[in-house]
């Protein structure tokens, strides 16, 4: 069973991942803020590939996303620095990034590279779902990756269901339509898209991402979902030289 | 064989909706509506008012004699210039502008390289009544100073583009996240024929104007509406789309697609896409780009700021890929003087994009005879400080 599975398989509530950049702050990082990120309470784990034109992100992103690329950071180095990831980290761990640098590299050899190095899924926001059904699928699922669509306020109940059925790990439910790293007021509105969808009984576990940057914005996306993912407000906390110290400081708000 | 998009937004291999699923349904919104309101009679009647009386049409094919006589050809000159604004950009933003209204949107955006899409763009919402945001890189802000002040004048805000290479590129990325913000009541002017299904083939009906009349008045001029070749240049690729829409079919009629080669091809200062890109993903759909090995888009070079794009609209990738379209390339130098010579031999300043695809005449070889016509996309009242330092005046 893969490991994104097994999570939701053993813990309902409280799933708490956390997003950072490969390549950032220094290109040699990816696996040691992994290993401190699973040391200080993560469940999950997305690791961004960095793209040059990063479209559903917001500034924050954006910027860790060009320093990792001008670090030099690629998907070929990624993968080399994954191979010491399976060492420590036993927690599931996804890639998070654009269809273009996949493309390029070729969907067959990323997702066997994916495969070799124990990634357990993949986050591409700008991969429609009909491109995925058709050119994709088989690929993710000969390697045993879970592929994770995202849902919007906007998103069409009728899609949602045609998502949940395409769907093999989680859901991610976005608190709005917005690129990531907004800060977001969880209104009336958010609250009754989140009950919507919980009443809709899905298939899949869900996470709420999106504007979650403190202890009381993660409780209320527990309240809805299986949990939340914390992207923006994590990588900001990151600096050079205090890697460590930054994220087992950053996590107590969240694993206390 | 097909030149048109296909039900599922494809262009052989080309076209697509490569968006997040923020877009997803303003996209599918625009996909599921476009072809059905553009065909309404309503639509039609005030999208064919508002091109005669406001910006102008039909634009003059106009036989250039004594680029004719040069070329030994007869080259016809087809004036987009002409046009309110001053280019063929004017023709979307007013087919788009009426969809919009149509679709209930009240707020619009537009991302601008030179600032031609930018001024088109803010034109119709100020003859409209709608807000207008235009995204601009900060760099494009500093060297195309007097559209920004044109944008403004006509009641624009103009956002500064701070991201990346800080031009067009940057600021297209910018315009879609504001997009994915503000996802009920904005629409997005896409300015070329790029983007995801269905913004090419939207894009290039409205432009399709362009040789909708062209045939028209070649008929009226030569008796015959079938030119021996139709030139137009290529940065996304949207007059040239107009250029070539209702000639597609007509196999006879060679297509030529000019890009611009910058410093030179091969000097790592160029937009040469179609010599210099491979297949990939920009922008929302599939097509061809310049790329690292890893997929990450390399910023072009012209010194024009309508042709540094780094990608091409699906439907050129497809008929580059399929051979239906010549693509070749002209340098910054050779568009210059082509831009002088046309200037002197026609009394016409072109824009330095269309300089480009004037350029190209003089490595072609003709016996005499032969009818060209060539798109003059734009003016050149923009470019006369570039123009002015090259030669000197």
């Amino acid at each position: 069973m893969n490991r994104i599975t097994q999570l939701f398989k053993e813990k309902k509530n409280n799933i708490l991942s956390i997003y950072y950049t490969a390549g950032y702050p220094g290109l040699g990082d990816t696996v040691a803020i992994a290993e401190a990120l699973q040391k200080a309470g993560a469940d999950m784990l997305e690791i961004g590939f960095p793209y040059s034109d990063p479209v559903a992100d917001g500034p924050v992103i954006q910027a860790t996303s060009k320093q990792a690329l001008d670090n030099g950071m690629d998907l070929n180095l990624l993968f080399e620095q994954l191979k010491e990831l399976r060492k420590n980290v036993t927690i599931p761990v996804l890639l998070m990034g654009y269809v273009n640098p996949v493309l390029q590299y070729g969907v067959e050899n990323f997702c066997k590279a994916c495969a070799a190095v124990g990634i357990d899924g993949c986050i591409v926001p700008d991969l429609p779902m009909v491109e995925y059904e058709e050119f994709y699928k088989d690929a993710f699922l000969e390697n045993g990756l879970s592929n994770i669509f995202l849902v919007t306020p906007q998103t069409s109940v009728e899609r949602i269901h045609k998502i949940d059925g395409l769907s093999n790990g989680f859901i991610y439910l976005l608190s709005a339509s917005a690129t990531t790293g907004k800060n977001l007021e969880v209104s009336d509105t958010t609250t009754t898209y989140f009950s919507r969808i919980a009443e809709m009984n899905l298939n899949n576990p869900t996470l709420i991402g999106f504007g979650i940057n403190s202890k009381e914005t993660f409780n209320k996306a527990c309240k809805y979902a299986n949990g939340g993912i914390i992207g923006t407000a994590f990588v900001k906390a990151l600096h050079a030289g205090y890697l460590e110290e930054n994220i087992s400081e950053f996590m107590k708000e969240f694993t206390s | 064989m097909s030149y048109f998009v296909n039900e599922k937004g494809y262009y052989g291999d080309f076209g697509g909706a490569y968006i997040p699923e923020m877009l997803y349904p303003n996209v599918e919104e625009l996909r599921q509506n476009y072809l059905q309101i553009i065909g309404d009679a309503d639509f039609q009647q005030e999208f064919h008012y508002l091109l005669k009386n406001y910006v102008g049409r039909p634009s003059p094919l106009y036989l250039a004699k004594r680029l004719s006589e040069r070329y030994n050809a007869n080259i016809f000159l087809k004036r987009e210039d002409l046009n309110h604004t001053g280019a063929h950009k004017i023709n979307n933003t007013i087919g788009q502008i009426l969809l919009a209204e149509r679709l209930g949107k009240k707020r619009i955006i537009a991302e601008t390289g030179a600032g031609q899409h930018g001024v088109a763009t803010a034109t119709v919402c100020a003859l409209r009544g709608l807000e207008c945001v235009i995204y601009m890189g900060e760099i494009d802000i500093e060297r195309q100073a007097p559209n920004v002040a044109r944008m403004k004048m006509l009641g624009a805000t103009v956002v500064s583009a701070v991201s990346g290479s800080k031009t067009l590129k940057d600021a297209t990325n910018e315009a879609m996240r504001d997009w994915i913000n503000n996802p009920v009541d904005t629409h997005y002017i896409i300015g070329s024929v790029v983007g995801p299904h269905p913004y090419p083939d939207m894009v290039s009906i409205f432009q399709s104007v362009i040789s909708e009349e062209t045939k028209r008045q070649l008929m009226e001029q030569t008796g015959n509406d079938q030119p021996d070749y139709v030139l137009a240049c290529v940065g996304g690729g949207s007059n040239a789309m107009g250029m070539f829409y209702h000639f597609l079919d007509d196999e006879k009629v060679k297509l030529v697609a000019v890009e611009a080669a910058g410093k030179g091809v091969s000097s790592g200062h160029s937009a040469a896409t179609t010599f210099l890109g491979k297949e990939g993903v920009l922008h929302g759909s599939r097509s061809i780009l310049m790329q690292t090995a890893d997929g990450q888009v390399i910023e072009p070079y012209s010194v024009s700021a309508g042709l540094d794009y780094p990608g091409i609209g699906p439907q050129h990738a497809h008929l580059f890929k399929v051979g239906r379209a010549e693509y070749v390339s002209i340098t910054d130098e050779e568009s210059l003087e082509a831009g002088l010579l046309c200037t002197r031999l026609e009394g016409i300043i072109p824009a330095i994009e269309s300089a480009h695809a004037i350029a190209h005449l003089e490595k072609m070889k003709f016996t005499g005879g032969e009818n060209v016509v060539v798109c003059l996309s734009g003016r050149g009242d923009k470019d006369l400080d570039t123009y002015s330092k090259y030669f000197g005046f």
